[in-house]
């Protein structure tokens, strides 16, 4: 990777009265705006031409791993390829240029859309309702666990205030049941990755709402109890809630509503290939079940028949009373969802087999590879699902390569890390997922890699201070914390 | 196969060097009985080519009409730029930048954000983004609890004109958690606030006022600033971005200034999109910063002492916290953020105020136009930003469908929320002179031929 030319701020560019003039409106005009009300100082924006402003992102984003430049196998965030024609599309100026507020009659395009995509998630997830309004998946989960909550409540079940998560589970599942004022029961892991069956019994009882699952696991294996979870957890009065993290392992082979899952939230930007952007925008689609379909938040699109034909429209707090209410200021990220869509109809029905086929055969053949090479696979007795966990305890003893610094390592081999110390009850881990989208090639070069990383640490090379290739070498954490630079404030 | 490499001789080779016969026989672990067939509801594929012609034509149905539409989304023009390098594959592909070592680019540009949108809201610090302005009120609500941990109430008290969607999605979200929103009386004349009538004793811990307000007045910020931090309450504050190139920025305001600035970020380089994805912005007080969600970026050094950045301030996150973390934020908006940064790196101060200068002409243009017409007149007194209600001597609705047949958006039906016949308009700098005339003269037409 280049290093930087020059590591200069946008702001060590301007220079006084300088701007990019064609992007300027022609006319100024006096205010009508009493003087008391004005700003008085000159806040610091930039003042570059545009040229410069160009070259200067430009630069920036030749400082960044992507997936359209590197191998990205980071796990439980399936980084596959983002087709372009998704992206086109989805910014065709009659779609990029609606107004959310803009009259159905100016929106069925867009509706018809969006009523598609509903029934695509309904199908592939086995749910009775969809909603998308949810702005990421960890609003998805908010959005599943209130409904869990109001459907507790509208039976005037009070008491039901506990969610439990597996220990292994995503930071988000118990971070939201928090933030939905409940109360997070762990339960323990067994050796060979299912959730412990014994303590999941412990737990349940009168107060449990709900349970939050993954499946496949963050653990990288299916949870073969699922059934019998599900029916405890049904018995005991509570719903089941699953994260579709990791719904690419699975995608039209088994769906979580035939798992009995009361509700799914979907990340469409791991599942549906709409861009990660660099930490967002994210989707978190919610699926429900029967049970939930009151409390779906809005707005839904709905459908009807006017003289023949099909009209879209948008389904309100009058058409579904007892929602949980509105997340977003309009309808969430809906040029997000046009991705989706797009992608969605490019894969087709059999396209959609495919992804859950090949990313499993991907992950599965990354593993035995790794495992074939010296590397220890986590569950060495279990078959991978679209991920798995490669654990770097015995190196790091025998050899100090902890996994942060194969992570590291990784980098100056131009490949982007596996996800490091999730889930954190597998020491020194590293969860990768290779995706569908990878070929067999960068697979086999990437074991390479691996094998030359492990092979010059037992050589004595040491990685403590890797990368060496990027822009920056490692940077100091204990710094930013302490002495916090958050703003550039030149005095 | 769309977007799979395999070969079949690969996917041999591979299934081989597993040591299985088929892919089917990697779901062995998964009982049979739940596995399906087939997606019966999921259509067949269609080509790159085919899909776009959909699309197009769809796009088609939807039109292009002139829209006069505000509340809450703007139309403003993107410079060509801002896109053509956001959507470049290091951008667009890329994730949270876990590995710094291999983000600079994102992170450098988040740091860049963070400093051009506390300097435009003229706060200390700033976030990575929220996923909007709607959900960015009720982030911060929730932040003022934590931050003003003497105060109980877990009462937040509303300005009148603090956008109600938003209202409704604080309470969706920050409800959950026992936190309850009320509204300030407003003054009948103005729209604002009436501080003759100001409730005492409620002990609030937040009092949130948007500027301008969601029906495009002009509120004494100052004052009820002050009168916030006599009752021990946090301000916050919900501003247009576009505004604060003319108007007084929330850390101004009053004698200690507002404690959080939020808002919509989409008039910062973000197309309309039938409502996302936006992103939300949210900046504070220095002193409150370990009590802000989502990301945030700081400046560092590396190993050789050169400069870099990395995400800072993580113990109060999701990943690290679980159940006790600041909020379940996890992704941000970080492409809307990368094209705001490069937005507002484009127009730069003077860019922008030339954008709101312009809105705020057109607007009064706009009102001027409108209110020469017989049934039209302001609801409001005061001034205003670049948007502004008018009330009608007849419904809304039907007249904005004659429009729209016209393909004219001429407004947003402020009827629900006001209890009169009004109407909310929003002219920006998008609108020619020529434009502004076409609409006040279909809008005569229209009222004249009763149409409406």
């Amino acid at each position: 990777m280049n290093k930087p030319m020059d590591s200069n701020l946008i702001f060590d560019k301007s220079r006084s009265g300088r701007r990019a003039f064609a992007q300027a409106p022609a006319k100024s005009a006096t205010s009508g705006i009493p003087e008391s009300m004005l700003r008085t100082d000159k806040p610091r924006l930039p003042e570059a031409s545009e040229l410069q402003t160009v070259r200067h992102f430009t630069r920036l984003s030749q400082m960044n791993f992507s997936i359209d430049t590197q191998f990205y196998p980071l796990g439980s965030c399936t980084m596959k390829y983002n087709p372009r024609a998704c992206n086109a599309l989805a910014l065709l100026p009659e779609f990029a240029g609606r107004h959310p507020l803009g009259p159905v009659s100016h929106g069925q395009g867009f509706l018809t859309c969006m009523f598609e995509l509903q029934e695509m998630l309904k199908d592939v997830t086995g749910m009775q309702g969809v909603s998308l309004t949810p702005m990421a998946g960890a609003q998805g989960e908010f959005a599943g666990v209130a409904m869990i909550k109001a459907y507790h409540e509208a039976r005037g079940d009070h008491e039901r205030t506990e969610i439990i998560c597996p220990d292994a589970a995503h930071g988000t599942n118990p971070a939201t049941a928090t933030m939905c004022g409940c109360v997070v029961k762990e339960v323990p892991t067994g050796p060979d990755g299912d959730v412990d069956m014994d303590a999941l019994r412990e737990v349940l009882g009168p107060k449990t709402a709900g349970i939050m699952l993954t499946n496949p696991s963050t653990l990288g294996v299916f949870e073969r109890h699922i059934k019998d979870i599900a029916d405890m957890v049904h018995d005991a009065g509570g719903l089941l809630y699953y994260d579709g993290a990791n719904l690419n392992a699975i995608l039209g082979k088994v769906r979580p509503g035939d798992m009995d899952f009361d509700v799914i939230h979907m990340n469409l930007h791991k599942t549906f290939s709409t861009p990660h952007g660099g930490g967002g925008p994210g989707s978190g689609a919610v699926g429900v079940n029967d049970r939930l379909l009151p409390f779906m938040p809005i707005p839904v699109v709905g459908s009807s028949e006017v003289d023949g034909e099909t009209v879209y429209d948008w389904l309100t707090e009058e058409d579904i009373p007892q929602s949980i209410g509105r997340l977003s200021g309009f309808m969430g990220n809906s040029g997000v969802l046009l991705r989706a869509y797009v992608y969605m109809r490019m894969l087709g029905r059999d396209g959609m087999q495919r992804v859950s086929e090949y990313a499993t055969l991907n992950a599965n053949y990354l593993a035995v590879r790794l495992r074939d090479a010296g590397f220890e696979l986590a569950f060495p007795t279990r078959r991978a699902s679209h991920e798995f966990i490669v654990t770097m305890k015995h190196e790091a003893r025998a050899y100090n390569l902890t996994a942060m610094d194969v992570a590291k390592a990784l980098l100056d081999k131009n490949y982007h890390a596996p996800t490091t110390y999730f889930p954190l009850l597998v020491p020194e881990c590293l969860l990768i997922e290779p995706t569908e989208t990878e070929s067999k090639e960068t697979l086999d070069n990437f074991v390479t890699a691996m094998i030359e990383v492990a092979t010059a640490a037992k050589e004595g090379t040491e990685f403590k201070e890797a990368p060496y290739t990027m822009p920056v070498r490692r940077l100091d954490d204990v710094k930013a914390a302490r002495q916090l630079d958050l703003a550039y404030r030149p005095e | 196969m769309p977007f799979i490499p395999h070969t079949k001789n690969d996917t041999k080779e591979m299934l081989e060097a597993i040591g299985v016969d088929s892919i089917a026989d990697l779901f062995d672990e998964i009982p049979p009985e739940l596995m399906i067939e087939h997606l019966p509801h999921v259509p067949h594929a269609m080509s790159e080519m085919e899909i776009s012609r959909l699309m197009r034509q769809r796009a088609k149905v939807d039109g292009s009409p002139m829209c006069f539409i505000g509340a809450g989304a703007y139309e403003h023009h993107i410079p060509t730029a801002v896109w053509d390098i956001a959507t470049r594959g290091e951008f667009y592909s890329a994730y949270t930048p876990y590995q710094a070592e291999a983000s600079q680019g994102t992170l450098q540009t988040i740091y860049e954000y963070q400093t051009m949108i506390t300097e435009l809201t003229g706060l200390d610090v700033s976030n990575a983004s929220l996923y909007d302005g709607a959900s960015a009120l009720a982030e911060a609500s929730l932040m003022a609890v934590r931050t003003n941990r003497r105060v109980k109430s877990g009462c937040v008290l509303l300005a009148p004109g603090v956008n109600p969607v938003y209202e409704q999605v604080a309470a969706a979200i920050a409800g959950a958690q026992g936190l309850t929103f009320e509204r300030l009386p407003q003054d009948a004349a103005s729209g604002n606030i009436d501080f003759d009538s100001l409730p005492e004793g409620r002990e609030p811990v937040a009092v949130v006022v948007q500027q301008p307000s969601f029906v495009g007045t002009l509120d004494d910020v100052d004052r009820l600033t002050d009168w916030a931090h006599e009752q021990g309450a946090l301000l916050i504050s919900i501003v247009n971005p576009t505004s604060l190139a003319l108007l007084q920025p929330p850390g101004q305001w009053g004698e200690q200034g507002a404690d959080i600035a939020i808002g919509e970020g989409q008039p910062l380089g973000v197309p309309m999109s039938s409502g996302g994805p936006y992103f939300g912005f949210m900046t504070c007080k220095q002193k409150h910063v370990r009590q802000m969600p989502g990301r945030i970026v700081g400046r560092t050094t590396d190993l050789d002492d050169n400069p870099g950045f990395a995400l800072t301030l993580q113990a109060r996150e999701q990943h690290i916290r679980r159940s006790k973390a600041t909020s379940n934020i996890c992704t941000n908006q970080g492409l809307m953020v990368t094209a705001s940064t490069i937005y507002m790196s484009l127009l730069g101060y003077d860019g922008l105020v030339h954008v709101a200068n312009t809105s705020h002409a057109n607007t009064v243009l706009l009102a001027d136009g409108l209110c020469a017409i017989d049934g039209v007149e302001r609801l409001y007194e005061g001034p205003f930003f670049h948007e502004v209600a008018l009330k009608l001597d007849r419904p809304i609705a039907p007249l904005l469908t004659t429009l729209a047949d016209r393909d004219i958006l001429g407004g947003f039906d402020l009827t629900p929320i006001v209890g009169v016949d009004a109407l909310l308009v929003c002219a920006t700098e998008t609108k020619t002179e020529a434009d502004i005339s076409t609409y006040v003269a279909a809008f005569a037409d229209v009222m004249a031929s009763g149409n409406a």
